[in-house]
């Protein structure tokens, strides 16, 4: 198993457009690094730079030790899993499973055993007599899987693996998947895992750490909490959470020391943790806060904003009110037993930032001017 | 159901019992229809099949019979225009020629499968310089009247030496010549995604072993079908040996044909048509047994949800 580096990895393709630009990327030995962001964003491209599918026109990558520009894919030390599932579609699923200990001229016995044990693990020993057409999606996505497990890469990469699955097979698969990364890992032989998906509540749940891009760009990495509680930026504040994090655009100015913040007809202050790290701050600004972090109270409260109730949906357990500030769409979510019945429709009601759960972006770069300086 | 003796009154079984007007009409209408256009089609087919039956029944009549009646039934089925064809007005049997012709189309055909195959992987899955250019001048040749290259062919291929040799007939094949098979290979790979290909790289296949292993057999469907074709065309041509081949040993069964026509005076018909009937029977027997290839297409791909 080795640690994979990116340095200024860069793509463009042969029509001109550049998909990746220049980015850096270190994925520790052992790790599960998720890389998401929206469609198109140049996820697969940097996946495929790593796995040799697609040359690399600028920077390098690093398996272990050795820079693999070069190399061609068998011999980098990978395994890839495809989106659809890429099974050879004339081989029963035993021969694709050893389809590349074939090539390595491996021995016979030795291809048995490897065979036998990751089929046992994926649970697909009742599989291997058959063609890939004979398997549900998910039997193929184990497959899959084996094919990938058999040959003790040094980096496992996945393409939106599970994007192919009904919502409750891709729950089970996920867990299939970090609970086979753990096992590995308790097994003495670490996988280093590079794992393409859109889905951003694949990314948080299977993540050691996350790489959020955006136009080929690297917006942030960092582990779940932290790119849930401290975003970089506001895209990157307003791509992970459920529902998304409300963004307003809003004036920050200084009230003899305090910081305000204008929307509108509308001033808050600043919250007492956040006043001192914006005290260099000031103008166009845009307010972040997740549906979560605001509670209701009554219309024209102070340090409040007034809005207009514009739809209620009800989850069940929770509620999303729908609140139109200034024109701007705030979502709020409200667990269901403390919702004042009583507000409906066109209601006026007041929506409170909770604590210091508020981010300042810049207008123009969004960069978070609320992360404490450390 | 018993438990429910109301339900059934609601199902459609009531309203199958008594037709209305209106159905009793379209059902007389459509079947109407069916029986018109399969009598149609009927016919029609009896009208092209009927040269084909007539061959065959008029090859076991004998000669005297050939043009006095017109029926297709022989009045008296006799074999021996097969016996006296067999032998031909040549120092050789028909057997020779069938194998001649064998010998023409068996390495034609593989040479085709094979550089049609090559020839169509480089141009679907690789860039190269001056594939752009490289591409239209198959597609070119596609659309070029066969006639307009048959002289510079000729030429070229006397100056190689080549004349009454089998060579011009397999060459020009085994080289991808056929442009037309390069390019239902190439339409065929284009519709198959490269996601196997590329999980076979990173399984450690280099290109060759990429295009035998994994492109060959998702390619089957096609390649039969340009077997098949190759062979059907090579058995029917007339032209090609015609121009090429001068020594009656080297003739294929097409030549053979013509040549009973040539030598006798007068034409043994019965025996023509015989041996006509025999030269049928390879293609068709190629056909049919690779019929369920030929129709099957793709039905194996990796791709499911
Ligand atoms: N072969 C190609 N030629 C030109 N542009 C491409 C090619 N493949 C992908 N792109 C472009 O590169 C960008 C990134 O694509 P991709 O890596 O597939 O995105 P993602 O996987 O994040 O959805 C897209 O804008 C896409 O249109
Ligand atoms: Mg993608």
């Amino acid at each position: 198993m080795a640690e994979l580096q990116l340095r200024g990895v860069e793509k463009t393709y042969g029509n001109g457009f550049k998909a990746v630009h220049g980015i850096d990327l270190d994925v520790a030995e052992g790790e599960f690094m998720v890389l998401v962001g929206p469609s198109g964003c140049a996820k697969s491209t940097t996946l495929r730079m790593i796995a040799g599918l697609e040359t690399i026109t600028g920077g390098e990558v690093r398996i272990g030790e050795q820079v693999v520009n070069d190399l061609v894919p068998g011999r980098r030390g990978i395994a890839m899993v495809f989106q659809n599932y890429a099974l050879y579609p004339h081989m029963k699923v035993r021969r694709n499973l050893s389809f590349g200990l074939k090539l390595k001229r491996k021995p016979k016995a030795e291809i048995e055993t490897a065979t036998d044990e990751v089929s046992g693990i994926l649970e697909i020993e009742q599989l291997l007599d058959r063609l890939p057409k004979q398997l549900s999606g998910g039997q193929a996505q184990r497959v899959a899987l084996g094919r990938a497990l058999i040959k003790h890469p040094e980096v496992f990469l996945f393409d939106e693996p599970l994007s192919n699955l009904d919502a409750k097979l891709r729950a089970s698969m996920r867990v299939r998947i970090t609970d086979l990364h753990k096992r590995l890992r308790n097994e003495g032989r670490p996988a280093t895992v590079v794992y393409v998906t859109h889905d951003q509540v694949e990314a948080m749940t299977m993540g050691d750490r996350i790489c959020v891009m955006k136009d080929g760009h690297i917006m942030q990495v960092a582990d779940p909490t932290t790119l849930y509680e401290r975003p970089a930026n506001d895209f990157v504040a307003g791509f992970i959470g459920m529902p998304e994090m409300n963004l307003v655009g809003c004036v920050l100015s200084h009230d003899g020391g305090t910081p305000v913040l204008t929307a509108g007809r509308q001033r808050i202050a600043v919250p007492e943790g956040l006043a001192g790290r914006l005290s260099a701050a000031e103008g166009a600004v845009r307010l972040g806060i997740r549906p979560q972090h605001l509670q209701v109270v009554a219309a024209d409260e102070a340090n409040a904003f007034t809005g207009t109730v514009s739809n209620i949906e009800f989850l069940g357990h929770e509620v999303n009110l729908h609140v139109e500030v200034e024109g701007a769409q705030f979502v709020v979510v409200v667990p269901s037993a403390e919702l004042d019945k009583k507000i409906g429709r066109g209601d006026q009601v007041g929506l409170r930032p909770l604590g210091a759960n508020i981010h300042i972006f810049d207008a123009e770069s969004g960069i978070n001017l609320s992360l404490p300086a450390d | 159901m018993a438990a429910f003796p109301d339900l059934p009154k609601h199902s459609g079984s009531g309203e199958r019992d008594a037709p209305t007007q209106l159905e009793i009409k379209l059902r007389r209408k459509a079947r109407f229809n069916a029986a018109l256009r399969y009598t149609l089609l009927t016919v029609v087919g009896l009208i092209m099949v009927y040269p084909l039956v007539w061959l065959i029944g008029a090859s076991f009549k004998t000669n005297a019979e050939m043009f006095s009646s017109p029926g297709f039934w022989p009045k008296n089925p006799t074999i021996q225009g097969y016996i006296d064809g067999w032998q031909t007005s040549t120092p050789y049997t028909f057997g020779r020629f069938f194998l001649n012709s064998l010998w023409i189309i068996i390495p034609k055909t593989i040479g085709t499968a094979v550089s049609c195959t090559l020839v169509a992987y480089g141009f679907a899955r690789f860039e190269f310089p001056g594939k752009k250019i490289l591409f239209a001048s198959v597609i070119a040749t596609l659309l070029l009247p066969n006639v307009v290259t048959r002289i510079p062919q000729y030429l070229l291929f006397r100056d190689l030496g080549w004349l009454n040799t089998f060579l011009p007939l397999w060459v020009p094949s085994a080289l991808a010549g056929d442009a037309f098979f390069v390019f239902m290979v190439i339409q065929f790979l284009r519709a198959i995604p490269r996601d196997m290909e590329e999980a076979a790289r990173v399984d450690g296949a280099n290109t060759l072993q990429t295009l035998v292993f994994i492109v060959v057999p998702m390619l089957m469907p096609a390649l039969i079908s340009v077997c098949l074709f190759q062979f059907m065309w090579t058995m029917n041509d007339f032209l090609g040996p015609l121009i090429y081949l001068s020594s009656v040993d080297k003739y294929p069964v097409s030549l053979a044909l013509k040549l009973s026509i040539d030598t006798t005076e007068a034409f043994a018909w019965n025996q023509i048509l015989a041996m006509s009937v025999l030269a049928l029977a390879p293609s068709l027997a190629v056909f049919f047994l690779a019929q369920k290839y030929f129709i099957e297409g793709i039905s194996t791909g990796g791709v499911k949800g």
